[in-house]
């Protein structure tokens, strides 16, 4: 039975991606690498690439706009805005409240910046779920949002994307939150110093003892705690920092191909970091049906996973669904030079 | 940009909040101290509005050399959007081909970065338009 009563759901949520896609074989094509053969390693055909113009806090106000809009909830009831992310556009000052003045959430209400690496948004939500079920609070909003640097030549380049999604967390709403578990070490897997425009890697490192690891521990925890098992759920989502990471966790774990295949997004989009799980849980959002279950897992480097066990209740059915899936579909392609622009390398 | 003529700003740059006077109804963006029709009657007798960030491209121009703040974005469409509840705005067209925007086109609001002051300076964010 679960320890966590419930009393925690999602409300309601918001995704958003940027318009403009770079093709794996555009990147390749610049560093003379084989792009069928990074396709097939790393899972992924195309990544989203933020406009000129576009950064976190624009991405998690589009985000925030859209749950907003979707759940019809009045912004001033909101009691507390966070915002995870790992390239905040300020190193001091808060992206939260660009997004709560955006939101016409302010003045009366707590807001905070987040940073862990990809799981930044998920501890958002966790956060918010203490604040709304010890009644500080009756709403809170989550946000995972990105735009992810990675140094020109880097393997990380084909997959560092952009995106976000936020999440109304309060009492009652279209899905339960049965309970969440985290594991945590310290794991320097993956990091960025003050100052420095990308970020270093441990390469292979971040995946067996990183990635997998807290993967692996953080679900275990959470089915064991929850008693279930990978066939209780009708769907899983993992975080994505590629397309293999996560199917493989899955494989691990005792998932199907069926459970994870919808709300598995960084094959079209890329690795959209802290927005990654929160985007492919609402793609799973957008299809699920009442009483569905959903197990989640969010991955930040450094590192940590958090483990959300989720029933979908009937209101969902009465809920405008955003489809994520169909707005990924809206695009354009950008070649190699326009996207170095974009990031204002030139 | 001075950071409190932005900040003073922000409700009409982040949520397009304008105002309207109760005197004639009309709707007024910028927000203006009195209405230009009533003027002395319509004295503390404007209310803040929102704008629904919903309209139609007038009038359009491609920026190919742009101010100092902008530079390195060109080319860029600029164009004079009507929005449906009557007020005029010059705004930025983004996610949009040069060759595909055209007078009549539908546009809506979205939430972009405008410009900064510099790398050490404060970043000012506000309405771009994207086609509807």
């Amino acid at each position: 039975m679960p320890s966590f009563p419930r009393m925690v759901a999602i409300v309601g949520y918001g995704a958003y991606i940027p318009f403009y896609r770079i093709k794996v074989e555009d990147i390749a094509r610049i560093w003379g690498e084989n792009p069928k053969s990074i396709s097939n390693g790393l899972g992924i055909f195309e990544k989203s690439v933020p406009s000129i113009d576009e950064d976190t806090a624009t991405i998690a106000v589009e985000a925030a706009r859209r749950a907003i809009k979707t759940t019809k909830i009045d912004a001033k009831d909101i009691g507390a805005i966070y915002v995870g992310s790992e390239s905040h556009p300020y190193a001091v000052k808060p992206t939260a409240t660009i997004v709560a003045e955006a939101i016409n959430a302010t003045p009366y209400m707590t807001a905070a910046d987040y940073e862990f690496a990809c799981k930044a948004g998920t501890a958002a939500i966790q956060n918010c779920m203490a604040l709304v079920k010890s009644g500080m609070i009756k709403y809170g909003m989550a946000i995972g949002s990105d735009v992810a640097q990675a140094a020109p030549g880097d393997a990380l380049e084909y997959t560092a994307a952009a995106g976000g999604a936020a999440y109304i967390v309060g009492k009652e709403g279209i899905a339960e939150i049965n309970e969440t578990v985290s594991f945590t070490t310290d794991t320097p897997d993956f990091w960025r110093r003050e100052g420095q425009p990308y970020p270093g890697h441990g390469e292979r490192f971040t995946g067996e003892p990183a990635y997998y690891r807290h993967i692996k521990n953080a679900a275990n925890l959470l089915m064991e705690k929850m008693g279930t098992k990978p066939s209780d759920y009708d769907y899983a989502v993992f975080h994505q920092p590629n397309g293999k990471f996560p199917r493989r966790v899955a494989k691990m774990l005792g998932f199907s191909k069926e459970q994870i295949e919808n709300g598995l997004l960084c094959p079209v989009i890329g690795n959209t970091y802290s927005g990654s799980m929160l985007m492919g849980l609402a793609a799973t959002l957008d299809i699920a049906k009442p009483g569905d279950r959903i197990i989640a897992v969010s991955f930040g480097s450094g590192a940590g996973s958090d483990a959300f066990d989720i029933t979908v209740t009937d209101a969902i059915e009465k809920y405008e669904r955003q489809n994520v899936r169909k707005m990924i579909e809206k695009k354009k392609y950008i070649d190699y030079s326009i996207y170095m622009k974009f990031r204002g390398e030139f | 940009m001075a950071v409190p003529r932005y900040w003073r700003e922000i409700p009409a740059r982040y949520n397009l909040i304008g105002n309207k006077c109760t005197v004639c109804g009309n709707i007024y963006f910028p927000p203006r101290a009195i209405c230009p029709i009533c003027r002395r009657k319509s004295f503390g007798k404007m209310v803040d509005y929102k704008l629904k960030g919903t309209g139609v491209v007038e009038s359009y121009t491609i920026i190919h050399v742009p101010p100092p703040h902008f530079e390195g974005e060109e080319p860029y469409i600029m164009a004079l959007i009507k929005l449906d509840e009557g007020p005029y705005i010059t705004a930025q067209i983004v996610d949009c081909d040069e060759k595909d925007v055209h007078i009549g086109m539908r546009v809506k609001a979205t939430f972009r970065r405008i410009m900064d002051d510099g790398e050490k300076g404060a970043i000012y964010y506000g309405y771009k338009f994207i086609k509807e």
